[in-house]
């Protein structure tokens, strides 16, 4: 077995002898959602990285966890295939994008593109998982259908290291579109989520949309002739491919001029971005100081006041979340939507089989 | 492990085909008795029971739940339990204390608690078409059936779900919102029959899965009870909760984890029209690589599917299709979308198909050709009947790249058992179905076809797949698992199991193997495509 890993496991043991705890870290670029205890020790992940395994005619590839998100896609890129759930990339504190594939898989969050095709654990294949105990344990596998045994590898997408640390993953991947045109609509946000409504009941290869400040902007990707069909009949302004690809990628890696300005409120004045997950038929929701929507209307960022219980009442009243991403005194980000019961019951046994001493500190997200 | 013909295997459907709301036989629901064919008897490989207190007896369940359920929801007279005592998996039988028909939640909580508190197991059970005995009852345990959940709740057109009760059927919801322009994904070939509950327990796929996705990308909810009867949703009507998802488990659990009453699935919109290409190759690993060619070509076919030259003289034989009788392998390969995109797509695998050296190729010019083209791999199952009194379906996955090295091997251990193999493959997403013939009354090619069954699963581990790609390892496949899985994983599997299930009440003794039934079996576990310690020599 690899050394690293060797070492890994062997941490992780002397960890549980020890009674210490340990904090799982890739790329340090999420530590504005995970939070960090200042007890637990740093278990580093960034110098596991590589390819282990890439056949772009299986559409899968098995890499380390700390290899970083953009070296992933452009050894993708290179035979023209991507991960088509546009998982954000998040810039470190010197700008550069340093996420890993492991803290993407760990923390399960997904781009413009999820509402059409899937988020981050329908792409995951398989896991190389190193458990509370410092077993090294494989679920799933490197095939796209797979029903041998419970799916723990999709268990672990968005698990933010509450049931371990992820060493190696495989992940189902696309070809890259053939087209891609994005097209701009000045519209109010109601019209914009009916639009979106419509639309996305018909076969049109509507793959990313986002409404702020009145414009709504779509992404049409597929076939030439699908994407060439479906501009004629939406209408709209066909924004140019170089603005548009980076407009696009300024949202994934929640960059971008809505992103910034939240933040900065959030340090200004007492507010704090929120991320509302809905149904994508929730009606327009009363007005907060900014409101971005993405995902056809499942995904809602707002910037409204750091302890504002009408945010979380609103989102749960249609059925869905409210998470605080950034902003508030003390704690910060963390869901504000709580577990029912049965399952948090469920959710304490689960953490207790994979991590009996608790020696991983999940991250905030997952901490109940 | 003889099949139901009817029922078999994943059979494409179309989702354009006008004919499509009628091929359900009249009058056809998920109710009760399942209807199989007699197979043989296959010894060995039934699942131990968990439970470690004394088995509640018949009278005492039966009186506990007649307090809760109608006297018609409850059978427990041996000739009307007997129906149940499979399901597609007609090898492996027993009967249960008693069979349960609730037909409201409450009662499905009630009856859930009542069996906690007594500790007895519970099977659920949808249509009992599934084929690796999930269903199978346990001798000391209720068959709980949600054949009375048949009920569409809604369909919300505008946010594309429908709610759906788990005993409704999976062509129904198809044919449910068929009229708004909408289908429900997957398309398991028992689709006429299967439930959804069924399908969330399995994580069926069908023949669309690479390019629509299997169950679990299909469901966005679903709503049931724990063991011990209390209410838990998993899922959201939102693209994600807080919390671990638990639904990605859940769904693929045969059964194991929770009781589902209600599914929220998501429905697409009907492609407007699909064309399909026949090609034939002269060489199986010409077609394998054909395979490998499309997809790193930047194509996902709705459907790619393949079958080998005995499989293809069998159907042509049962279907007169017009198939090409020479070809070593034939390749179907089909484009769905709008007229534009399925002209434009057609093109591209033409190409690419003829580069790869096929020897003949058709493109369907109608609906009525491209029907004609999926005819036979439809039949497959059923033609395979004709060839021989028994046949065992294998339903492994491997990667796609291997498939060529998979069919010589399996030509290699057709004469090492001496047994006759037919092939058909989800060539798209390397799911195998090797058809074993063999006859059940001599008693020694029962037992070859059972070596010959386990070898293939266990080479399709070796080179880096898994022992089930769709029908799940119920009662089946448990040895399997051994060899696909360590120690560790399986305990590890096992105590995820009792996390959702303290007491191990919900269809104990599936899927996952204990420990000593591992050792018992005494393969080694194959790890990712590599023997352990391959240095040391073997005998």
């Amino acid at each position: 077995m690899n050394d690293f890993l060797i070492g890994l496991a062997e941490r992780v043991r002397q960890a549980v002898a020890a009674k210490a705890i340990l904090h799982i870290r890739g790329g340090n670029t999420k530590t504005f959602m995970a939070g960090v205890l200042s007890d637990a020790a740093t278990l580093d992940m960034r110098g596991y990285t590589g390819i282990v395994d890439y056949a772009p005619s299986e559409l899968v590839i098995t890499a380390r966890a700390g290899t970083p998100l953009v070296e992933l896609e452009r050894v993708l890129a290179e035979r023209g295939q991507c991960l088509p759930f546009d998982p954000p990339r998040f810039a470190n504190a010197a700008g550069v994008l340093s996420g890993t594939v492991g803290g993407m898989v760990a923390s399960g969050l997904a781009g413009p593109g999820r509402a059409a095709v899937g988020g981050v654990r329908d792409y995951v294949l398989g896991v190389l998982l190193l458990d509370g105990r410092g077993e090294l344990m494989h679920f799933g596998g490197q095939v796209m259908k797979n029903v041998a045994g419970y799916d723990v590898s999709r268990l672990v997408a968005g698990s933010w290291g509450a049931l371990g640390a992820l060493c190696e993953v495989s992940l189902k991947v696309l070809p890259m579109p053939v087209a891609s045109v994005t097209l701009r609509f000045d519209m109010r946000q109601a019209e914009a989520l009916e639009h979106l409504h419509a639309w996305a009941g018909q076969p049109l290869p509507l793959n990313a949309s986002v409404w702020w400040r009145d414009t709504l902007a779509v992404r049409l990707r597929g076939a030439n002739a699908a994407v060439a069909a479906a501009v004629r009949r939406l209408g709209g302004e066909v924004i140019p491919d170089d603005l548009a690809s980076a407009f696009w990628e300024g949202l994934r890696d929640q960059r971008d001029e809505f992103f910034l300005e939240a933040r900065q409120a959030a340090e200004r004045e007492k507010s704090a971005l929120w991320r509302l997950s809905l149904p994508a038929t929730t009606p327009v929701l009363p007005s907060f100081q900014d409101t971005l929507i993405e995902w056809g209307g499942a995904q809602r960022w707002v910037v409204a006041g750091a302890e504002d219980t009408l945010v979380t009442h609103r989102a749960e009243r249609a059925g869905g979340s409210a998470f605080r991403v950034s902003g508030g005194v003390g704690d910060g980000a963390g869901y504000a939507t709580p577990l029912a019961p049965a399952l948090l019951a469920i959710h304490r046994r689960l953490r207790e089989s994979f991590d009996p001493q608790g020696v991983f500190v999940p991250g905030r997200p997952m901490r109940f | 492990m003889r099949v139901d013909p009817a029922f078999g295997e994943d059979a494409p459907s179309t989702i354009s085909d006008p004919g499509w709301a009628n091929t359900a036989p009249p009058g056809f629901d998920a109710v009760a008795a399942p209807v199989h064919v007699a197979a043989p008897v296959i010894p060995g490989d039934a699942p131990a029971p968990v439970s470690a207190r004394a088995p509640v007896g018949q009278n005492t369940l039966v009186d506990t739940l007649r307090a809760l359920l109608p006297a018609h929801a409850l059978l427990w007279r041996n000739e009307d339990t007997t129906p149940y005592e499979c399901d597609g998996l007609t090898a492996y039988r027993e009967r249960p204390l008693a069979v349960a028909l609730p037909e409201t939640e409450e009662q499905v909580s009630a009856i859930l608690a009542a069996c906690h508190r007594l500790g007895v197991p519970v099977v659920a059970r949808g249509a009992g078409t599934g084929l690796s005995g999930g269903a199978m009852p346990h001798a000391n345990g209720l068959t709980l059936s949600l054949a009375k959940f048949n009920k569409i709740v809604k369909v919300d057109t505008r946010a594309r779900t429908a709610t759906v009760q788990s005993g409704v059927r999976n062509l129904a919801i198809s044919e449910a919102v068929a009229s708004s322009g909408f289908y429900y994904a997957p398309d398991p070939s028992s689709q006429i029959a299967c439930t959804i509950g069924g399908n969330v327990a399995e994580n069926s796929g069908g023949v669309h899965c690479l390019k629509y996705g299997l169950t679990l990308h299909n469901v966005l909810q679903v709503r049931g009870f724990l063991a011990d009867g209390s209410p838990a949703t998993f899922g959201s009507l939102a693209l994600d909760a807080p919390g671990l998802d638990l639904l990605a488990v859940v769904i693929g659990s045969e059964g194991m984890l929770a009781v589902v009453t209600e599914v929220v699935v998501k429905l697409t919109p009907k492609p407007q029209m699909a064309r399909c290409i026949m090609a034939s190759f002269d060489d199986v690993r010409r077609a394998g690589d054909a395979v490998a060619a499309i997809i790193a070509n930047g194509l996902i076919p709705a459907g790619l599917e393949m079958m080998d030259k005995p499989m293809t003289a069998a159907v042509e034989a049962f279907v007169h299709a017009g198939y090409d009788l020479d070809a070593a392998a034939i390749l179907l390969c089909e484009s769905d979308g709008t007229p534009e995109e399925v002209q434009e797509e057609i093109l591209r695998m033409e190409a690419v198909l003829v580069g790869a050296g096929a020897t003949r190729l058709e493109i369907s010019a109608d609906e009525a050709q491209r029907l004609k083209f999926w005819s036979g791999r439809k039949n497959a199952f059923p033609a395979s009947g004709r060839l021989s009194p028994d046949y065992m379906c294998m339903d492994s996955t491997i990667p796609r790249a291997r498939l060529a090295d998979m069919l010589l091997a399996i030509a290699e251990m057709e004469k090492k058992f001496d047994l006759r193999c037919c092939n058909v493959f989800h060539a798209g997403d390397g799911n195998l179905h090797p058809l074993i013939l063999f006859d059940a009354n001599e008693p020694s090619q029962l037992h070859r076809a059972e070596a010959f069954g386990a070898e293939i699963l266990e080479l399709s581990v070796a080179m880096g797949g898994t022992i089930s790609g769709e029908h799940g390892v119920g009662a089946e496949k448990l040895n399997s698992m051994c060899v696909q899985f360590s120690e560790t994983e399986r305990a590890q599997m096992l105590a995820l199991k009792t996390a959702f299930d303290p007491q191990g009440l919900l269809n104990p003794g599936k899927v996952i193997p204990t420990l000593s039934r591992c050792a018992e079996y005494g393969r080694m576990h194959v790890k990712r495509g590599v023997l352990a310690f391959p240095e040391l020599e073997r005998f």
